[in-house]
């Protein structure tokens, strides 16, 4: 088969892109992932026309599970605008012909990468992570011949050697995100490279929760109202980060804040890193001490007109 | 300064014309046909059919001109368009020792049965540039016809050594069962040799070459001869469930390479010698070379030897020769990962500003002891 003569620069490709034998396959490695909560599925991950590492496990979940009655949002670090964020969207406006969405309570389908949405999510959505590392054990243990035997035999104790010698030199547990939980009393699972912030949001959620690795060729899953605990010790409890300032922009004191720097003498400001929350909170008339400045208004104005243009 | 990190879809857009016109390069300049790709650069077109795994010349060149020559760009083009096509059966077994030779050596033997054939190859040009090919225009005279024909008899070496006993037979697994596709099932370890062959058929040639000679050269046991090289074309053939026996689809060029490996034998294993097997689309003599090296320090588990290096553990070996993978995790770290900084910028913080105050009420407490 050859297509050097042809002059057409579009291929009919199916319905989100992959084909529906593959989205099948994905389809059941999913129900066998939320049969067994947190535990690693293998499937049989497709090339696909985004580069690996890029978020090809998420966007196979998304393909396999999306219809055109859906409605989807799509960010990273919480941004509905970053590059890969628009990319990937872009990939469904083309490819499912999806409505698309920066307001979290209108969308269904939220493909994510390394952040859970400040605003709680509730039984209508199904939330994508976008997995780099599925195993929370490899930096412990290279072989994965050897890191399933752990995971079958629930032999974590190498985890928690590694959370006491961490606190053992520094007084604290020193992983600050894709800090491992235990899933439904029975999986250890790297829940995604978000903060350790967002830990708790994972922890008997009303949304169905779904890691795509694509690169390592797992499929895991959280379903909804599962337990998931951060590991800690008694003495040592499992804690998140805080802020001194609130948000520069909007005032938040709850949420995840991003630094930004603002000159050359170590001059910053806090910004949340859910950007589609701090545009609600202003547009309802929270004001950051920042948001009257040169600075903090470009920020805003950024957003907002990354916000405009889907 | 002042630095944003947020990127909208009109950069986006904006960068995708700014490549098309960064691949064109000067306009004065006449663009290049994907034929002449094909014709003219058969070696890189080999190794994005490699690495791309998938047999096809026009889009293989087709990738190197939209990749602006990137090879791994270009693999990964050609793979993300394979993996859309409609599988409808497999071949029949390729029957390598039928090639139509273009070239066959061998370095265990002075003189065998078909002959030395050099062919087409570099080995033994001098690396001096021929600024002729700085003027386009000239034409090459043409290669003189050998006053014999070729022979049509040319045995495998490993097979000739084969009918003496000496060679480690090459017996397929019991039951014969369907071989591997890493592309369309997980892989689970230990895995068996035809999906390590698979997986180095579109491994990274750089990264297989650099395994292949940490083998020869220290890191691993094996000392081998290149008992054969061939380059040729090969007939696919193909049998339609309607027809019941084959058709031929064509033909397409290989290179194949069986390594010779000394083996001491073992308790259960007699003394003799253990196969190496390199192949690969198009001519690629240093991937085949490479792979056959590779494959023979992977059977390390079968031949019961202690898999102590890098090029003899098939998780190490089969997890990051996959360059289309490899190139997109490593360039990943250019995407945005200002959250996760953060928390790591909170926590040194956090540890530094304990530490100072540790340190502070230490010194005060010193002073209390002194005064």
């Amino acid at each position: 088969m050859s297509f050097a003569g042809s002059t057409s620069s579009e291929v009919d490709y199916n319905y989100a892109y992959l084909d529906e034998q593959t989205k099948r396959m994905i389809r059941r490695a999913l129900l066998k992932a939320i049969a067994i909560p947190g535990y690693q599925v293998p499937f049989g991950s497709r090339e696909m026309p985004l580069a690996r590492g890029w978020g090809t496990g998420g966007i196979q979940i998304t393909a396999a599970i999306i219809g055109p009655t859906d409605t989807l949002k799509v960010i990273d670090q919480g941004a509905d605008d970053t590059t890969n964020a628009v990319s990937i969207r872009r990939f469904f406006e083309r490819t499912a012909q999806v409505a698309t969405t920066e307001v979290t309570s209108d969308a269904t389908i939220i493909q994510t990468r390394h952040r859970i949405p400040e605003e709680p999510l509730t039984a209508r959505h199904i939330l994508v992570y976008q997995v780099p590392q599925p195993e929370p054990l490899r930096k412990l243990e290279p072989s994965e011949r050897e890191t399933r035997n752990m995971h079958a035999w629930a032999e974590y104790g190498l985890m928690h050697v590694r959370l006491y010698e961490s606190i053992a030199r520094f007084g604290q547990v020193t992983t600050t995100y894709d800090y491992p939980v235990h899933v439904n009393g029975r999986h250890v699972m790297a829940p995604s490279p978000i903060p350790k912030f967002d830990n708790p949001k994972m922890h008997n959620a009303d949304a169905l929760q779904l890691f795509g690795a694509g690169r390592e060729k797992r499929i895991y899953a959280i379903p909804p109202h599962t337990t998931v605990k951060s590991l800690d010790f008694d003495d040592h409890p499992f804690t998140v980060q805080t802020w001194d300032k609130p948000c520069g922009l909007c005032g938040a004191t709850d949420s995840y804040l991003d630094e930004v720097i603002i000159d050359d003498a170590g001059g910053n400001l806090f910004v949340c890193s859910d950007s589609h929350h701090c545009e609600t909170r202003r547009a309802s008339g929270h004001r950051g001490t920042m948001l009257g400045e040169a600075v903090g208004a470009k920020l805003a104005g950024d957003t907002a007109q990354g916000g405009r243009s889907t | 300064m002042y630095v944003a990190v947020k990127g909208g879809e009109a950069a986006i857009l904006a960068t995708h014309d700014l490549l098309a016109e960064r691949r064109r390069g000067d306009p004065a300049i006449p663009e290049l046909s994907v034929a002449q790709i094909r014709e003219q650069m058969g070696l890189a077109v080999a190794r994005v059919m490699n690495e791309g795994s998938l047999f096809d010349p026009d889009l293989a060149s087709l990738a190197l001109k939209q990749a602006q020559g990137d090879a791994i760009e270009a693999a990964f083009l050609l793979r993300a368009f394979r993996t859309t096509l409609p599988r409808f059966g497999a071949s029949v077994p390729l029957d390598t020792a039928a090639m139509h030779i273009e070239r066959r050596i061998s370095a265990t033997y002075k003189d065998l049965p078909g002959g030395q054939i050099l062919g087409p190859t570099y080995d033994y040009t001098h690396r001096l540039f021929d600024f002729a090919l700085m003027a386009n225009g000239s034409r090459p005279k043409p290669a003189a016809e050998a006053a014999t024909r070729l022979d049509t008899h040319m045995p495998r070496v490993p097979d000739i050594l084969g009918t003496e006993g000496l060679m480690e037979p090459e017996v397929p697994p019991p039951g014969d069962p369907k071989p591997a596709d890493l592309t369309r099932e997980p892989v689970a370890f230990p895995v068996d040799r035809d999906l390590r062959l698979q997986s180095m058929a579109r491994g990274d040639e750089g990264f297989l070459l650099g395994l292949g000679y940490s083998v020869q050269r220290g890191f691993g046991g094996n000392h081998p001869f290149a008992g054969e090289i061939r380059m040729g074309a090969v007939a696919v053939e193909f049998v339609p469930e309607e027809l019941g026996f084959a058709v031929d689809l064509g033909d397409i060029t290989l290179t194949e390479c069986q390594m010779i490996n000394q083996f001491g034998g073992s308790k259960d294993i007699d003394p003799q010698f253990t196969r190496g097997y390199g192949l690969a689309f198009g001519h690629a003599e240093r991937k085949a070379m490479s792979m056959a090296l590779v494959d023979r320090a992977l059977k390390a588990r079968e031949l019961g030897e202690a898999a102590t290096y890098p090029a003899q553990q098939e998780e190490f070996v089969l997890y990051h020769s996959d360059n289309v993978e490899a190139a997109g995790f490593v360039e990943h770290l250019k995407l945005p990962h200002y959250v996760d900084f953060q928390g790591e910028l909170e926590l040194i913080r956090k540890i530094k500003a304990e530490r100072v105050a540790t340190a502070a009420a230490a010194a005060g407490t010193h002073k209390e002891a002194v005064e």
